[in-house]
């Protein structure tokens, strides 16, 4: 009797313990973002002022500028790569969901969660190739298709994720009503589910926003105001790695600064994910 | 979910037939873009593969199969070898997995069967946050604050313990194989951590209630119906996080070192696949060099594929359509 109830405690015991290791486990996944967000307003949080956001950067070792030119080239990049990422992937979402039989459809999913696999620089790389290589020289244009590449799978995914929410009835009124598929699609189902497309849209911009590997050779980075796509543009984060690495202090500090906005600029973005999901075809995750 | 929502086809079929010619041309217009739209993703695929054998090429004619075993990375002799970049790839991720899968794992229980429900939602999305900071701030700060932190304070206290271990052997740079695997060790974090909640979401209650109704007490539950059902979700889960550590750039390039290295020791710099392109691609001043730099890529590409492909069919196997999302 005696040990049975001694084992029962034992039992209870080590379920009590391990559930604090389950606590623990939690509450160390999530100090690194408590780390990082103390580190990145403590470091970089006094070097924001109106030259950062507005000036160019300044010559090596000098101290002052800004990363006004890197900030509309993330801005232009991503509006590049949103042209090539969004119309390719809400329509390849749309043939998941309206037309595609299951057998093709598999397949296209399988493929997109493997291109969502490939590592980010592997598409520098293959942007360098097609772009950098013929146009003899680094682009915007190039770092906007790397990191358009990179949108395709992520748009297309969630697209087709909200579009089956979309309740069938409604496709079945409007067929009724003899509207043709292709209107009942663009008049019905996108606008239904808009605001679910938006917020996939959002997250792939969030998720890129901050590549920085692809963009190394392919936008390469500038240190002036970017006047033509075709030419070499700057970007938040390569800004942030050429101060991070290099030996001046004050870039350095710029780098912090750099990083803070780069990080508020992705935490916005799905902000506003959370803004736009309160669609009722939106599940709750 | 997906089959109930497929239009149904004979109402497609009256209507088209019904409508006006201009309109069936614009409807099957329509379909053949989706379509297009849909294949570019294998297309993509197809593209990527082929831009980088094209680009490999020099380098594959040149040095065939010893590219592989090599352990020379030197571009002044124009020796090229992948081996220090495939190992020190291989011991960054590893030990990130050793680190990150256990700490994912236990949140995902936490997550799942014993956080308040009032907690639950915001928890995740604080794993959300984490998932969305960039590489170069992780790189930035593991250079400026986890490497000083690591050189005073664990990686000494590692020799000291540890030091009878070859792995814990030799002067400590602070930067190196260890410090990349512990910053890719915080990056799969959240991955490993939402895909293996969603693992363990899809575990029937029933297989809890027959735990708890045999007089299994909440940890008993936890390991002998949940974990053990959930293992090749788990599985897949952990895979999934190592193909994100294998291709991590920025922050790994930042704390790495980018040195060539093969060996035993934790404490030394090295170099991995995806750092040596970072680094040198825009330095690449011969054709061979190149070529050789688009090799590491290939094989970069290679793995992550195998290893995505891997985990996206035991994932596939555990959970519904909704849990890839994250991934």
């Amino acid at each position: 009797m005696t040990v049975s109830s001694a084992n029962h405690l034992f039992r209870k015991f080590k379920s009590l313990a391990m559930n604090a290791v389950c606590i623990g486990c939690a509450l160390l996944v999530i100090l690194p973002l408590a780390v990082i967000l103390f580190y990145l307003i403590r470091k970089g949080a006094s070097s924001l002022n109106w030259a950062f956001f507005t000036g160019l950067p300044k010559s090596a070792g000098s101290v002052g500028g800004g990363m006004g030119n890197a900030i509309v080239g993330t801005l232009e990049l991503l509006a590049i790569a949103s042209i090539i990422g969004v119309p390719i992937g809400v329509l390849g979402g749309v043939y998941l969901s309206e037309y595609g039989g299951e057998r093709i459809n598999g397949w296209i999913r399988f493929w997109a969660d493997v291109l969502n696999g490939v590592p980010s620089i592997v598409w520098g790389m293959v942007a360098w190739a097609l772009v950098v290589v013929p146009m003899k020289g680094f682009s915007a244009w190039a770092g906007g298709l790397a990191l358009g590449f990179i949108m395709i799978p992520l748009v297309l995914r969630t697209t087709e994720e909200i579009l089956v929410l979309v309740p069938r009835s409604y496709r079945e009124a409007a067929l009724a009503l003899g509207l043709p598929q292709w209107k009942t699609i663009t008049r019905i189902v996108l606008p239904t589910a808009l605001r679910g497309i938006i917020t996939g849209v959002l997250l792939a911009m969030g998720r890129v926003a901050g590549e920085t590997a692809p963009l190394l050779f392919t936008a390469f980075g500038n240190d002036y105001w970017n006047r033509h796509l075709s030419q070499p543009i700057a970007a938040l984060p390569l800004q942030v790695f050429k101060y991070a690495i290099s030996p001046y202090d004050d870039w350095i500090r710029q780098a912090w600064a750099g990083a803070l906005v780069l990080v508020i600029m992705t935490f916005l973005l799905s902000a506003g994910v959370r803004l736009f999901s309160g669609s009722r075809f939106q599940k709750n995750t | 979910m997906e089959v109930e929502t497929a239009p149904t086809p004979v109402a497609a079929g009256l209507v088209s037939g019904q409508a006006r010619s201009g309109s069936r041309w614009a409807d099957r217009a329509f379909h053949w873009l989706c379509l297009l739209a849909a294949l570019a993703v294998g297309v993509l695929l197809v593209l990527v593969l082929w831009q980088l054998l094209k680009g490999s090429h020099l380098s594959i004619v040149s040095f065939g199969w010893k590219f592989f075993t090599s352990t020379v990375w030197n571009p002044v002799t124009k020796q090229f070898g992948a081996l220090p970049a495939i190992f020190g790839t291989v011991v960054s991720s590893i030990i990130a997995l050793l680190i990150a899968v256990p700490l994912s794992v236990g949140t995902a229980i936490y997550l799942t069967d014993l956080a308040p429900l009032r907690l639950r939602q915001p928890l995740t999305s604080l794993i959300e946050m984490l998932a969305a900071v960039p590489s170069v701030v992780w790189g930035l700060w593991g250079v400026f604050v986890l490497v000083p932190v690591l050189r005073a304070t664990l990686f000494p206290w590692l020799q000291k313990g540890l030091g009878f271990l070859p792995l814990f052997q030799g002067p400590i740079y602070g930067i190196g194989l260890l410090t990349s695997g512990i910053i890719l060790a915080i990056m799969i974090l959240p991955i490993v951590t939402s895909v293996s909640r969603e693992v363990l979401r899809s575990v029937p209650n029933l297989q809890r209630e027959a735990a708890y109704a045999l007089g299994a007490t909440r940890w008993e539950v936890t390991r002998i119906a949940v974990l053990s059902y959930a293992r090749r979700g788990l599985f897949g889960a952990a895979i999934l996080g190592l193909g994100r550590a294998l291709g991590e750039t920025m922050a790994v390039t930042m704390v790495i070192g980018n040195t060539p290295f093969i060996g035993l020791s934790l404490f030394h710099p090295g170099s991995t696949l995806a750092s040596v392109i970072a680094n040198e691609f825009t330095e690449a001043d011969t054709d061979l060099y190149l070529s050789s730099l688009f090799q590491l890529g290939l094989v970069l590409l290679g793995v992550t594929i195998l290893v995505n492909i891997l985990a996206q069919v035991m994932v596939r196997a555990f959970t519904t359509a909704e849990t890839r999302r994250v991934a």
